[in-house]
């Protein structure tokens, strides 16, 4: 990780619906910059999009942290999605498709692991669950604003 | 007189706050004049200073009746009842020119001045210690006035909100009927469990009203499709397909296809067309419509 790249460029509350919106927004906009192509930001709006609603619905709401980060020949963008939520007992199973323990339809841990380059996630019960996930751009960083 | 003042002069007041109480309505007249000079009465009534003067009586007469009643710490006190609609206009005009909440409040806290003034030049010969009961009541009287015009400010800012949210479901769920018997809703923006409910009803009113045979989901509109909304969409298509009729999900951009096969979604059960020209043209064939040229040459034409 390049020094220059790396840096907390936000900290976004997740407490509500709304704070949802500006989540979604954000990684849009980041991803944008950093030069992601249409697709990818799609991919990545919408893993941020499902990770999000858990932390608010599963783990009672916490924060989501973004960070540019670079290695040198690419850039990337790393979400951080934290709470102090139930935590969850079983990963193995809550990864896999289909099971839920809400009424969604499962697929929001899983799915948004397929839709990002880098996934990690650390749950402890009891304390909270932290999911990283990292995207990286196909090519190197266009200069800002352009197409 | 001369014993009356000596009196005076060594008793602690009971009471400071009915003291304030009968002082606040001995000068009620000067007060409302000082008052219709401060900026917060000067520059919501602008048309004639009598407007103010008469304003600033009002909210003295609500003060007074509130440390009447010795509670001048409680914003939820009666008194305060017929002045919550005026100070809420009053803070309302204010905000409007652009002014922060906190120097509303600012503002708001300036009528204390001359309020104390006429207070102290009150109690010339009165003892430091109630001089300093009957101004401390002022203040946590002022302090509560501030309060109450802060709390209504602000529940006015969430009913705005609330009114505004609800017209934003309405406006924003149009059914439009393309032919007869096929209807089509335009989706925009976030599609959240509040909007999918309303976006379903709305729907499934036409479809009755309007017998329709195939009904539209156009989702060009919808800038993410994560799991929550493909399930709103899902219960969507259901629904209409338990009144009788067919749904056709349209507006699926590239991207927004890649992300849903990644995701894992399975919308194999839906009817899917890349844009609501597609799926007008679909359910026209289905209703055994078809859309021709009118002259033979136009194919070349174009």
């Amino acid at each position: 990780m390049s020094a220059a790249a790396a840096g907390v460029e936000a900290r976004l509350p997740i407490r509500s619906d709304l704070d949802l919106v500006r989540v979604r927004q954000h990684v849009r906009q980041a991803s944008a910059t950093l030069g992601f192509g249409l697709v990818e930001q799609t991919k990545l709006v919408t893993a941020a999009s499902e990770l999000a609603r858990n932390t608010l619905v599963y783990g009672g709401g916490g924060e989501v942290e973004a960070t540019m980060v670079g290695d040198g020949r690419r850039a990337g963008l790393r979400l951080t999605f934290s709470d102090r939520g139930p935590g969850i007992p079983d990963l193995e199973r809550a990864l896999s498709d289909g099971y839920t323990s809400g009424v969604g339809l499962g697929l929001g841990l899983g799915g948004a692991r397929r839709l990002v380059h880098e996934f990690a996630i650390d749950s402890t019960p009891g304390v909270g669950t932290t999911v990283t996930v990292t995207s990286w751009t196909a090519r190197a960083p266009r200069p800002r604003g352009g197409f | 007189m001369a014993e009356h003042e000596t009196a005076a002069r060594h008793r602690t007041p009971e009471n400071p706050g009915s003291e304030v109480g009968a002082f606040l309505r001995r000068r009620r007249e000067q007060l409302a004049q000082r008052w219709a000079d401060e900026p917060l009465f000067r520059t919501v009534f602008t048309v004639a200073r009598d407007e103010a003067v008469e304003a600033g009586r009002v909210v003295v007469d609500a003060l007074a009746q509130v440390a009447g009643h010795g509670r001048v710490e409680d914003p939820a006190d009666p008194g305060f009842t017929v002045v919550r609609e005026q100070l809420s206009r009053m803070a309302a005009a204010r905000a409007r020119t652009g002014l922060t909440p906190s120097r509303v409040s600012t503002e708001v806290d300036a009528l204390r001045v001359p309020a104390d003034e006429l207070l102290v030049a009150e109690l010339p010969d009165a003892s430091a210690e109630h001089v300093r009961a009957c101004t401390t009541a002022l203040t946590v009287l002022m302090g509560t006035l501030r309060l109450v015009v802060m709390e209504t400010a602000l529940s006015e800012g969430e009913a705005l909100i609330d009114r505004q949210r609800l017209q934003l479901l309405e406006v924003a769920t149009p059914v439009i009927r393309l032919w007869d018997g096929i209807v089509a809703v335009p989706l925009i923006g976030t599609l959240d469990s509040a909007r999918s409910q309303v976006v379903m009803e709305t729907l499934l009113e036409s479809v009755v009203d309007q017998q329709a045979r195939f009904a539209i989901l156009d989702i060009t509109g919808v800038p993410t499709v994560d799991s929550l909304v493909a399930q709103h969409l899902m219960k969507t298509v259901a629904a209409v397909r338990l009144m009788g009729a067919e749904c056709v999900v349209s507006g699926i951009r590239p991207a927004i296809a890649q992300t849903i096969v990644h995701l894992g979604l399975d919308l194999g059960t839906v009817i899917t067309r890349a844009s609501l020209a597609d799926a007008l043209g679909y359910a026209l064939r289905r209703l055994g419509a078809d859309i021709v040229r009118a002259a033979p040459g136009g194919a070349q034409a174009r």
